[in-house]
């Protein structure tokens, strides 16, 4: 073999090392989790209450409570990160303002979620009232995934070849009717698939909830958005750190983390599976 | 380089009537002038064929008679282009698009059913009474372009999945099922293979009865085949523009005779 042969050999054992590294980490978690976890699983710990002081019981509520603050988060950020992603590649005029809005953007993808959950407290729960609650915890999250929108939005929408908005104006019709009836519909499964990551990484943030919407233990279940709520991420970190029992609690504690890890994979299989049908249909 | 006469074209006679007529155009792209004080007069449900080498200008003029410039921030237009007289700058421009039709280089049929293909623009403008008219109207449209008969037992099909002539023939029924005056095609066949573009060519000369014509094209033989008239633009300048019999036998610039022999371009 010559120099150069040997040079390629090595270089793709490197890559293939380093994948196998990768995928290897992603089997090893879920691993551990399966095994830890898999015992404490099952109809009960779905659907029942947590009782006996965290010790048995389900963790229903922390399942409810993390669906109410996607939902939440989903309904606030959705519509807002669209709406902006059509102003930014439609609308503005793309000069040094635009730029200026997509670096703050970016920014604010970089912001410790730590940090967003001490905005909520401070603008969410105090400032406007909302008090600790579903809503200052979704609105919270729904921040959190706004840069994640936004960009899936724009790329969908610029994605859409210009020829369709040509064909659209060329027929007379107005900018808004082309975005409306021609961008939208075909920018959707772009945007679905961003936003379907964007409700995996909310439903798996502990920071930003933790101040603004959880709580450890409730005894019922929440009646309104104003209620505070238990929730998956939160629940394993309580039963981790405040437990009194550990014996007890540590198994719930992987029993929990092994249900968040299935809906956090299956939400990205939901997006992995629109994009797949998505891009069958091509122009 | 060779020197350019300027707009050397034919004076329109009282006769023939004026659909659009074009005068001292001047475009810019940013500082770059692509259009250089054009005038030219576009006949009435005549063929005007603008040829000319790549680059010269030919898309830009024909997308400053639907305001499809608009669209492009950097270009500046300056002059005066009239259909029917008025100033096209003095309309709405949906409504103008609506009068001027376009057809693209490319075909580009929207990613829904040849039905709704047909339909949009007919809904953008609420161009029809009852389900029954829209259907007439999309029936109507398809069969003007010759298309009916390929289509007819699949309306709710993908338009993406017709073949590239017939997807063309889509574009110029959804155009023409606007009713425009006007029908701009910029170079209409140059994806096509020659079964299909001889279709789109028999199609022009159909259309020409109803409508005004305006094409772009790469091919001197195409113009020579199905135009009444011919602008031949060289580097934004209209350097001859008559009869296409006149321009293709006897044309009165070096620069023609050399383009149309092929000796550059
Ligand atoms: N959006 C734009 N911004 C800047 N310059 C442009 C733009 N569009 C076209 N041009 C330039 O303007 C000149 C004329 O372009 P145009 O597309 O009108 O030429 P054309 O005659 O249609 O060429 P072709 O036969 O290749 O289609 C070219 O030099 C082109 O590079
Ligand atoms: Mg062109």
């Amino acid at each position: 073999m010559n120099s150069r042969k040997v040079k390629e050999f090595v270089g793709f054992a490197i890559l293939r090392l380093a994948t196998f590294l990768i995928l290897s980490a992603l089997f090893i978690i879920l691993y551990f989790i399966i095994i830890r976890g898999i015992k404490v699983i099952n109809w009960q710990f779905l659907t029942h209450k947590p009782c006996e002081g965290m010790t048995s019981g389900g963790i229903f509520p922390a399942i409810l409570g993390t669906f109410y603050l996607t939902l939440c988060a989903i309904c606030f950020a959705l519509p807002l990160g669209v709406a902006a992603a059509i102003y930014l590649v439609e609308y503005a005029r793309q000069g040094r303002l635009v730029r200026i809005v997509r670096i703050g953007i970016n920014n604010l993808a970089g912001v410790p979620s730590i940090v967003f959950g001490l905005f909520g407290l401070a603008v969410f729960v105090k400032y406007f009232g909302f008090g600790v609650s579903i809503l200052s915890g979704g609105l919270t999250l729904g921040i959190l995934i706004l840069p994640v929108i936004i960009r899936a939005s724009e790329e969908a929408i610029l994605a859409v070849p210009n020829s369709l908005r040509e064909a659209s104006l060329a027929l007379g019709a107005t900018k808004w009717q082309t975005i409306y009836r021609i961008v939208l519909p075909n920018a959707i499964p772009g945007i679905l698939t961003g936003s379907i990551l964007g409700i995996g990484r909310a439903a798996g943030e502990t920071a930003p909830i933790l101040f603004t919407a959880v709580t450890f233990y409730s005894a019922k279940l929440p009646t309104s958005i104003f209620s505070e709520v238990q929730a998956l991420p939160y629940h394993i970190y309580a039963l981790m750190t405040e437990g009194t029992h550990p014996e007890t609690q540590i198994p719930i504690a992987y029993g929990t983390a092994l249900v968040l890890l299935f809906l956090v994979l299956g939400i990205d299989l939901l997006a992995i599976v629109i994009r797949r049908r998505a891009r069958r249909r091509k122009w | 380089m060779v020197d350019i006469v300027t707009s050397h074209h034919s004076p329109v006679t009282s006769k023939k009537e004026v659909k659009i007529s074009i005068r001292n155009l001047n475009i810019w792209y940013q500082d770059m002038q692509v259009i250089k004080n054009v005038n030219l007069d576009v006949e009435k449900n005549k063929v005007t064929a603008i040829i000319g080498p790549s680059g010269c200008g030919k898309s830009t003029l024909i997308k400053s008679i639907n305001r499809m410039l608009d669209m492009i921030p950097e270009a500046e237009v300056g002059g005066t282009i009239l259909l029917d007289g008025q100033n096209i700058y003095d309309m709405d421009e949906t409504f103008l698009r609506k009068r001027i039709g376009m057809v693209f280089q490319m075909p580009n049929p929207f990613p829904k059913s040849i039905f709704e293909n047909i339909a949009y623009g007919l809904k953008i403008h609420k161009m029809f009474k009852s389900k029954q008219d829209l259907y007439f109207k999309v029936e109507k449209a398809l069969k003007q372009a010759a298309l009916w008969d390929e289509v007819k037992d699949k309306l709710d099909k993908f338009a993406l999945d017709l073949s590239g002539g017939q997807q063309q023939r889509l574009c110029i029924a959804r155009c023409i099922a606007l009713e425009p005056e006007v029908v701009l095609f910029d170079e209409p066949c140059s994806a096509l293979d020659p079964v299909a573009t001889v279709k789109i060519e028999e199609l022009i000369e159909d259309l020409k009865k109803n409508y005004t014509i305006v094409i772009v094209t790469h091919n001197m033989q195409q113009a020579a085949r199905i135009s009444d008239y011919t602008a031949f633009l060289y580097l934004g300048n209209l350097v001859e523009f008559g009869p296409t019999q006149k321009i293709f036998t006897t044309p009165q610039n070096k620069m023609t005779e050399h383009y149309l022999t092929g000796k550059f371009g």
